[in-house]
């Protein structure tokens, strides 16, 4: 087993009395895209904005590597430059254009000068598909695009990891698809991933492990196959399968499923290359 | 500090005299405004095209002059038509006119949220556009209107502060004789200004108390700061 | 006197009124913007001083301010009229400018800050490239409605002796006797620069627009 990125211990976070998750342990291994499930409010948004430093765990232990980020002392900022977050509602800087939303962080984070930060800004909105949106305002983009931008942008610092919360909830559903094959191809190409979302199709393609997350707590993890087919916990064969009964209806009614769409895409997709 | 407090307490009397003419031109001035402003907002809305235009000019040169001119306007400017008002009548009208425009645009937008459907409503049942008006539309519309209304009392208290620049006897004129008998400027005016910030927090406590008391839950609008 | 000559000297303190505004109006929205980022950002005690000096300083009436302001700068570092007026101006609108930019922040969502932040930005950097360039922006429209009271208020200066436009009409008023037409002139000016104001904000506002499907 690989040297894991990511290694979370006894964390803890409780707003007021109200604990938000308790204990929970979670390592996350170089190359894993690892899918965290569970009823909405069950304090996965909170864990990944723990991990990000943006709000501030009350007990337990994140490390990075080999260094303790939660450690007193520790240069946040650092922190945050090598761990990419996405954002539900994408959090475009509104007065940028989409290339200087992913310009921003070289220039004023790294300290890249003007035309190496442009060119690799330029690189990154190619590979998730917008370089012809490069000078096109957050407001003139549609909400899948937003999402492609703010992921140019995360991948820009050259993180160690990305963090996505809830990246396809607050899109139309005819816009998720663009946003979740962006995912998958990242995933493919082995960047270390760690996915809120309740797109179990996605999940159960991509995933190396999913996580289920209820009340503040892991109940249960393991590979998707074994979370789908074996679960050891009725909670989880509960919560699958009325999220699976709500999407096996949509997919009734639509057609093929969401999981065979995206099979049966791989030949489709080698034609239009 | 205690030169100032001596000086605070020996024109003590003759500031609450200045500081009531400030208050009764802030509740004239605000009288006249909202009967003129009122009128003005009904025009706007509901005028014929040649009122609403007058009503829209009239607002406009208001607001995009200053007090001080229009002052000095009525009173030096008047008597070249034979028409010599005394000073306080000057400085009633001058406050009225120019508070009626800012009051105009509050009462129209208010007037303006109620919208169309209301007065189809009750021109649906028999009622002429006045009743109309009268019964329905203004009712809510002057509700609707305080929270944003309640900032012109509190600025039409602080835009009375100029008239003693035509001899008004108000608070400032007060503090300037002050300040000429005292050779204490900054003693006087600080003492006017005290006296100023207390009467705008009491004027603002009283609209709080009036705002609570008229309040409809749910029905309002956005207020808008001035 | 002809009327052309009449209305020149009138004119003439356009000059001074523009001169005003030029130094009150900035130096207001530097210190507003200043006091406003303290009363957002800065600490507990912070933000009760800085509102506390914008609800006392905007309590009080503007000419009031201005004599104490004019009185004390005069006395202690003997400035001209006009630029102790122009200054204590500036320093009455930052009170107001404080509380339009106060509301600009306030408009732009937390999660912009928070996006800043993710990508490994200082709270300072995240306020100088995220927060700021949006809410000067979205402080146009109110500001415009403050250069206008600036504009209108720069005649106060004239209870200092400033020769602007309305110390001239009275002036050239009491010179010649002709008071209503002097006035009427001084009135049409203010106006015209008023006029003049909102429209050239409303132009730099339509220009400096963030772009959007409609």
């Amino acid at each position: 087993m690989p040297q894991p990125i990511l290694t979370i211990k006894k964390l803890t976070k409780i707003y007021g009395n109200n604990v938000i998750f308790r204990d929970i342990d979670l390592t996350v291994a170089e190359g894993d895209t690892i899918v965290i499930i569970g009823p909405s409010g069950t304090g996965k948004s909170t864990l990944l904005r723990c991990i990000n430093l943006l709000t501030h765990p009350d007990g337990g232990e994140i490390w990075l590597d080999a260094d303790e980020i939660t450690a007193k002392g520790a240069n946040e900022d650092l922190v945050r430059q090598h761990i990419g977050m996405v954002f539900q509602n994408f959090l475009l800087f509104n007065h940028l254009t989409a290339l200087d939303n992913v310009k921003l962080g070289l220039t004023k984070v790294k300290h890249m000068n003007d035309k190496a930060a442009e060119a690799k800004a330029f690189e990154e909105l190619k590979r998730v598909g917008l370089s012809d949106r490069a000078h096109h305002y957050p407001g003139q983009l549609s909400g899948g695009q937003q999402q492609r931008v703010a992921i140019a942008r995360a991948l820009a610092m050259d993180p160690r990891i990305m963090l996505f919360d809830e990246p396809t909830s607050a899109l139309d559903p005819e816009l998720i698809g663009e946003v979740l094959e962006v995912m998958r191809d990242l995933s493919k190409s082995g960047m270390t991933m760690l996915v809120v979302t309740h797109e179990m199709g996605f999940a159960r393609e991509v995933a190396d492990r999913i996580v289920f997350m209820e009340k503040g707590n892991i109940v249960e993890e393991g590979s998707p196959d074994d979370l789908f087919y074996r679960p050891k916990f009725e909670r989880t064969r509960e919560f699958l399968w009325k999220i699976t009964e709500l999407y096996g209806k949509k997919e009734n009614a639509d057609g093929p499923s969401a999981a065979e769409d995206t099979e049966s895409n791989q030949p489709a997709a080698e034609e239009n290359a | 500090m205690s030169g100032w407090l001596a000086l605070f307490k020996r024109y003590l009397s003759s500031f609450i005299a200045g500081a009531g003419v400030t208050l009764e031109l802030t509740f004239i001035g605000l009288g006249l405004g909202f009967i003129f402003g009122l009128a003005l907002a009904l025009a706007r809305v509901y005028g014929p095209k040649w009122l609403r235009a007058f009503a829209t000019g009239y607002i406009e040169i208001f607001r995009g002059t200053p007090l001080l001119v229009q002052l000095f306007l009525i009173y030096y400017g008047l008597p070249s038509l034979g028409l010599t008002l005394s000073q306080s009548l000057s400085a009633y009208i001058a406050l009225g006119f120019n508070s009626a425009a800012y009051q105009a645009e509050y009462l129209r937008g208010a007037i303006q949220a109620i919208g169309q459907s209301q007065m189809m409503a009750g021109r649906s049942i028999g009622l002429t556009t006045w009743q109309t008006i009268r019964f329905v539309i203004l009712p809510q519309a002057l509700r609707l209107a305080l929270p944003s209304w309640s900032n012109e009392p509190i600025s039409l208290l602080k835009t009375t502060a100029v008239v003693f620049l035509i001899a008004v006897q108000d608070l400032m004129a007060r503090a300037k004789r002050a300040a000429t008998v005292t050779y204490n400027p900054v003693g006087s005016y600080l003492a006017a200004a005290v006296i100023y910030l207390v009467m705008v927090f009491a004027v603002s406590a009283l609209l709080k108390w009036a705002e609570r008391k008229t309040r409809i839950p749910g029905f309002e609008m956005g207020s808008k700061r001035v | 006197m002809d009327v052309a000559n009449f209305i020149k000297y009138i004119l003439q303190g356009t000059v001074y009124t523009l001169g005003v505004t030029a130094v009150a109006l900035p130096s207001g929205l530097i210190l507003g913007t200043l006091f406003a980022l303290l009363a957002v950002y800065g600490g507990k005690t912070l933000k009760q001083v800085m509102s506390l000096y914008s609800t006392v300083m905007r309590g009080i009436p503007p000419i009031v301010l201005l004599l104490i302001l004019y009185f004390v700068m005069s006395g202690e570092i003997n400035l001209s009229p006009f630029w102790a007026g122009s200054i204590s101006l500036g320093i009455i609108s930052s009170a107001y400018q404080m509380e339009i930019v106060r509301g600009a922040i306030l408009s732009v969502s937390a999660g912009q800050m928070m996006a800043a932040r993710a990508i490994g930005l200082t709270r300072m950097q995240a306020i100088i490239n995220i927060i700021l360039p949006q809410t000067l922006r979205n402080a146009i429209a109110p500001w415009s409605n403050e250069a206008a009271i600036i504009i209108k208020d720069s005649s106060l200066v004239y209870a200092l002796g400033v020769p602007e436009i309305l110390r001239r009409a009275q002036l050239i008023g009491a010179s010649s006797g002709s008071y209503l037409p002097a006035y009427l002139t001084a009135a049409l000016i203010y106006f015209a620069l008023v006029f003049a104001s909102g429209r050239l904000l409303g132009l730099l506002e339509k220009k400096l627009e963030i772009p959007a499907n409609p």
